[in-house]
């Protein structure tokens, strides 16, 4: 039976992390590459780069970066964050990142989600969609821009497109929980599983283990992605997979 | 010193950087004279079957690859790479492989989602070497939508997946493969790759 994936995101902006990191004895608290290590030792499944860098001409750091990830962990890197062209897909890709998290430029552009699986294959293609429910409660709109701009697209309908463009998984984020540490949106999740057959991680929202429990006992997401519940040391990746254990969430366990 | 057969198909740093973490000298190359001064050798590969045997018959590898398996080198697939080495595949067109091993690569026929992607764990069907360190149970990383479909005895490990079985280990003599990724599995992944590090030496 396939796992269920614990997954820590970073956020980067000009080849640091953008919040600090709670790891006692860590040589370079802002460094990537040193966290998502530590992620990887404490059994992470995954692991997020989100690269917020404003200008494109710093793109070669994440490019450096990446390649400094692939040759550093043992476990898959998804990277994001800026991505607007087939070409951005193909830098990633070459410099070693097994997928490529795309938001804004799909909207704009939702053939680059058919462009990119054409060339590089549905599995290295995660559509990122950050969402929030209408004020008069009749379904949720998918926003860009950090949750500043409404598209007025219908999630749902947005996510249907995404899977039948070729998107390979939805990164679901909400935009109502993210940042209050509330726990996940686990009706908007139950909402978007039910309406693909790809895979769905959830995000926004995760302020304890115990959250990633009931998401996981709530809905059938495949993976749960947090941020700063693992970079302030609340809780290990381990830690909160000794949790799932307990409700029988299927995870995988250092050995 | 193991040769990663550079073929052109999707990117072998990370296998590189696996097998550098364990302490096993490898050169990237697609050269005769250095593939075959190879202790042991790993055939990757990302992409498609069909694309991946062109490769090997454009850069002249498939002559080379048959010799040296009957020389009795270690060979390891990885992926794409594995499953190559059987007869042939079903992935855009018949394609015929390698056929260093007997069975053939089709869509999986699964009732569950496609592509099968995430970490499974193993199940083992008979003994082999490449196992030694690792128990049934452990979590390796998969991503395919193609799998083997190889005859009973060379099967050494699958995993559960929907009502099938995915094959995930295969080896017959000194011809082996996995259809996961070990250099993305973690320790284990790393403990498959000690084990096969012991067979070249």
């Amino acid at each position: 039976m396939l796992a269920k994936r614990i997954i820590p995101c970073l956020d980067i902006k000009d080849g640091k992390v953008v919040k600090g990191v709670n790891f006692v004895g860590l040589q370079d608290v802002g460094d990537p590459i040193e966290i998502a290590k530590r992620y990887d030792q404490q059994c992470a499944d995954e692991v997020v780069f989100l690269d917020i860098t404003a200008t494109y001409e710093k793109r070669d750091i994440i490019k450096d970066l990446i390649q400094r990830g692939a040759s550093e962990l043992s476990i898959p890197l998804t990277v994001g964050g800026g991505i607007r062209t087939i070409d951005d897909f193909r830098m990633i890709l070459s410099s070693g990142a097994d997928k490529v998290s795309v938001n804004s430029a799909a909207i704009k552009n939702p053939q680059l989600i058919k462009e990119a699986s054409d060339e590089f294959g549905v599995q290295c293609v995660v559509v990122a969609v950050d969402a929030k429910k209408r004020a008069d409660k009749s379904g949720y709109d998918v926003y860009i821009a950090g949750g500043r701009e409404n598209t007025g697209l219908d999630l749902i309908e947005w996510v249907k497109q995404c899977e039948a463009l070729g998107a390979g998984e939805i990164l679901l984020t909400s935009m109502d929980r993210d940042g209050t540490r509330d726990g996940f949106d686990i009706e908007m999740l139950k909402a978007v599983i039910d309406a693909v057959s790809i895979p769905v991680i959830a995000s926004g929202g995760c302020g304890d283990k115990e959250d990633i429990v009931e998401v996981f006992e709530k809905t059938n997401c495949d993976g749960a992605l947090a941020a700063s519940l693992f970079h302030y040391g609340e809780a290990t990746i381990d830690q909160v997979k000794e949790e799932c254990v307990k409700h029988n969430i299927p995870v995988r366990r250092n050995i | 010193m193991v040769v990663i057969i550079d073929y052109n198909i999707g990117n072998l740093k990370s296998v590189q950087n696996a097998f550098e973490r364990i302490g096993v000298k490898t050169i990237v190359s697609r050269d005769h004279d250095v593939i075959s001064q190879a202790d042991g050798i790993v055939l990757p590969g990302v992409g498609t079957f069909p694309v991946a045997m062109e490769n090997l018959k454009k850069y002249d590898l498939i002559d080379i690859l048959k010799e040296r398996k009957a020389a009795g080198v270690p060979i390891l697939g990885i992926c794409l790479g594995m499953q190559i080495l059987f007869e042939q595949g079903q992935e855009v067109k018949l394609t015929k492989g390698l056929g260093f091993l007997k069975g053939e690569v089709k869509l999986m026929q699964v009732n569950a989602k496609i592509p099968h992607m995430g970490w499974n764990e193993l199940c083992f069907a008979k003994k082999h070497p490449l196992l030694k360190n690792i128990k049934e149970k452990d979590y390796v990383y998969f991503v395919h939508s193609y799998m083997a479909y190889p005859c009973e005895k060379e099967l050494v490990a699958y995993c559960e997946y929907g009502d099938s079985k995915i094959t995930a280990i295969v080896a017959k003599d000194n011809v082996m493969g996995c259809q996961f990724h070990p250099e993305k599995s973690g320790e284990v992944g790393k403990q498959i790759l000690l084990a096969f590090k012991e067979m070249i030496q």
